[in-house]
């Protein structure tokens, strides 16, 4: 299998992109749904919201396992710096994931109140925190860490909290709280969908809030995280599509159209994600201070050998897990019904 | 002496992947009696089957949850303890691991939603389908993950590029990485142990319901099952075994020699059935039979096998933990022969549920194979030592260079926190399943469930 002149290491840096923003499609609203999870009382209520991701939390969350599978994989000098480098973000995110998988199989196994209860605080503290946690990566990234002349990360765990990736932190739970109420309100119905229909309203304004200030202090204090979209004035309509896409939630959800409002929903991620993509390239991981030790998609990457193997492997099997996974989408569309094999 | 990074690292991954590895195997047999179990059903109709599947079904679903939930943290320690390692290796494991998320992983997870979820809402033939894909996955999980760590044992289809600290292995030849010299044999000799391990589950809780004198019907059914895929995979573990042990010594005779406490090189190589290995005086004490060793990888005991003392100390396992984690998954594995034969034996003259000792033997066989795979894995990893690329690369050279001691003692205080919370949740709601017992009302399928297949009508 021969690519011939293809750039495999632009089609990874792509691939990639598309897996970490397919991740946050889809486990984003379910993490949103954790974070919302404590704010609705009855139990019964609280089913509803767990029942709703039941059937798919667990695929979503193979998206996050593939996408650090491939990233390992194309890319493995990026894979070993970021997760040494970022050691305890890591196993705090590793954590938060355990509590949230485990808290959703075993909550309603058992009827006492408490039980249920700390399963309740245990899944939405490990949604709220790896929402926060893969923010907070992500705000590294663009803002850049410090890199020695091997590539190995050279700060602390505390130098990553710095008030721009606590920030992104921030905008990414309230990114995913909104994208988590809109598909609770698709797999809702009665008062609890009216309750969620308010909630939709309000995590949009504390989104737009988060976004509004995130953006300024990129344009202000992270300006090469803008530099493309200024030397390439076209570019600015992939922002203007993440805008119109924000513009057009509330508006489909007051006319009852929350198909629509999930859509784009959706459209406003990969939007975002976009435009991290494009105003990152090449770079994978940007050094700072010294940029000369930025890992690229260049000097970071495996052998053109592994990368055409890989996209050969994701030729074959990519279209067959879209498949399934829209086919499983289908299969369990319609509104969250409680029965004996619900969680 | 404080611990340090290097110890400290591999006590971590070694705690974390022996715990994960307590449920993949208990999924990938349960996929199998589950697979079984459905088709019995298509294929009889009777309703004693469909309350089997949706019962096992539960349990496998626990399994799986706690699969998942533990399988994230080895992919991620990878790159969070042994950075060098994956600088060393990712190109090489690249393809394996695209594989596993592409074909096993998505397989899996995405129609475990129709197994769980979907008795109602999808077809029998529909819901059968789900069942084998989600066996399918699993079995692919292990192919993959297996594959990867064969190439750490036995490497193929690579070379090395650039040279001291940035020395990487990079692939030449993708099916010959894929098809590394061990990688098939230890493939056949994983997948047995998993097997035995859902099959020994099943016969485990269905001989504690014919003592209780329980859900008889049910438990006959699944005994016969449990029994029957019991006994076909120790029976075959024993050939994998062989074929897995001719191979090591073949391409890891140090490992071999570890295995049998063998530190002499020379012809008819002595068997040590059991034994106290004396690593100071470079002795093996216990009862053996000459010749035997030589027989079994040459199959011919004039042959000679290569013992330890050709390979200098700093390149030897630890040879005492080696020899007898080795020699307790070999036992384990003739016991469970043995019992699962036995077991047979009985049920076949129509004896078995009167005796309740051997019925009590079967309650606790379940031990059986977790021990043996916890003992197995221990002895091929420690095994391989002081190597984590075997003949490339030292495990004390695949360390991050950046993470501090301090931080991984956090994180393993961590982890071992919340895996002896998980385990004893999983031992509670196991418990809880079992006491509870198949459901009456699954006698009587519902909704999509009670429209009869074609030809059964």
């Amino acid at each position: 299998m021969s690519y011939g002149s293809l750039d495999l290491n632009t089609v990874w840096y792509i691939l990639i992109g598309v897996l970490f923003t397919g991740y946050a499609m889809l486990d984003g609203f379910d993490l949103g749904v954790g974070a919302l999870h404590l704010f609705t009382k009855s139990d019964e209520d609280r089913r509803v919201m767990l029942n709703a991701i039941g059937p798919v939390w667990d695929g979503n969350e193979v998206w996050l396992v593939t996408g650090g599978g491939a990233l390992f994989a194309a890319f493995p000098e990026v894979y070993a710096t970021v997760f040494s480098g970022f050691y305890m973000a890591f196993v705090l995110l590793l954590v938060a994931l355990i509590f949230r998988a485990v808290a959703i199989e075993f909550r309603s196994k058992q009827p006492m109140r408490w039980w249920r209860q700390m399963w309740d605080v245990g899944f939405a503290a490990g949604s709220v925190l790896s929402s926060l946690l893969i923010g907070i990566a992500m705000g590294n990234i663009a803002w850049g860490i410090p890199l020695d002349e091997r590539g190995e990360f050279t700060g602390t765990f505390a130098s990553l909290l710095h008030p721009y990736s606590l920030c992104l932190g921030v905008t990414t739970l309230a990114l995913f709280a909104m994208h988590g109420a809109i598909y609770a309100v698709l797999k809702t119905e009665g008062a609890l969908q009216a309750r969620l229909r308010s909630w939709v309203n309000r995590t949009i304004i504390a989104f737009i809030v988060c976004y509004a200030i995130t953006t300024m202090a990129t344009l202000l204090y992270v300006p090469h995280m803008a530099a493309r979209m200024r030397a390439h004035p076209w570019l600015f309509s992939v922002a203007l599509v993440n805008m119109l896409a924000i513009a057009n939630i509330p508006r489909a959800i007051q006319h009852r159209r929350e198909g629509q409002a999930f859509l784009s929903s959706c459209v406003a991620m990969a939007a975002l994600m976009g435009l991290f993509g494009l105003e990152l390239y090449p770079n994978l991981v940007l050094s700072q201070p010294e940029p000369a030790h930025s890992l690229t998609i260049h000097n970071a990457a495996s052998s053109p050998k592994t990368l055409g193997i890989m996209l050969t492997i994701a030729i074959i099997g990519v279209p067959v897990v879209i498949a399934y996974t829209i086919s499983i989408y289908w299969i369990f569309r319609g509104k969250v019904k409680l029965d004996r094999m619900s969680y | 002496m404080s611990m340090d990074v290097l110890t400290l690292s591999r006590v971590q991954f070694g705690l974390t992947a022996s715990f994960h590895y307590l449920y993949p195997p208990l999924s990938i047999g349960l996929g199998v009696v589950l697979v079984l179990t459905e088709a019995l059903w298509l294929k009889t109709g009777q309703p004693l089957y469909h309350q089997m599947a949706r019962f096992w079904t539960k349990v496998f679903a626990l399994t799986f949850a706690l699969g998942v939930a533990t399988g994230i943290v080895l992919e991620f320690e990878f790159g969070t303890n042994w950075a060098t390692f994956s600088r060393y290796v990712g190109d090489v494991f690249g393809s394996a691991l695209a594989a596993e998320g592409i074909f096993a992983f998505f397989l899996e997870s995405g129609f475990l939603a129709v197994l769980l979820f979907g008795w109602d809402k999808v077809s029998r033939g529909v819901h059968f389908f789900a069942t084998c894909m989600v066996c399918l996955g699993a079995h692919f999980s292990a192919i993959w993950i297996v594959v990867a760590n064969s190439w750490m044992q036995t490497p193929a289809g690579y070379h090395i590029v650039e040279e001291g600290l940035r020395a990487r292995a990079e692939i030449t030849d993708f099916w010959a990485m894929v098809f590394n010299p061990s990688a098939m044999d230890r493939l056949f000799h994983v997948l047995c142990g998993a097997w035995q391990a859902g099959a020994f589950l099943v016969v485990s809780v269905s001989a504690w319901y014919l003592l209780q004198g329980r859900h008889t019907a049910f438990a006959r059914a699944s005994l016969r099952l449990g029994l029957a895929v019991g006994l076909g995979a120790s029976v075959l573990q024993l050939v994998s075994g062989h074929r897995s042990a001719v191979g090591v010594a073949r391409y890891q005779p140090a490992k071999l020699a570890a295995f049998e406490g063998l530190y002499e090189t020379g012809p008819y190589a002595p068997l040590t059935l059991l034994g106290w290995v004396d690593e100071k005086a470079e002795t093996t004490r216990g009862p053996a039979v000459p010749g035997l060793l030589s027989l079994l990888v040459h199959g011919d005991p004039a042959q000679p096998v290569t013992g330890l003392r050709e390979f200098p100390p700093e390149d030897r396992p630890p040879v005492q933990a080696t020899f007898q984690l080795f020699h307790a998954m070999v036992g384990i594995g003739f016991g469970l022969i043995a019992v699962a034969g036995l077991g047979f034996l009985y049920f076949w003259r129509g004896s078995l549920f009167e005796k309740r000792w051997l019925l009590w033997v079967l309650v606790f066989a379940v031990l059986g194979p977790q021990l043996a795979n916890q003992c197995g894995w221990f002895a091929a990893e420690i095994g391989r030592q002081p190597w984590i690329v075997y003949g490339r690369l030292r495990t004390a050279e695949g360390l991050s260079a950046v993470v501090q001691a301090e931080a991984v003692l956090t994180s393993l205080v961590l982890f071992t926190l919340i895996y002896a919370l998980l385990f004893a949740v999983f031992v509670y709601l196991l418990n809880d399943k079992i006491q509870h017992g198949p459901d009456a009302a699954d006698l009587t399928p519902s909704g999509k469930l009670a429209l009869p297949t074609r030809g059964n009508a």
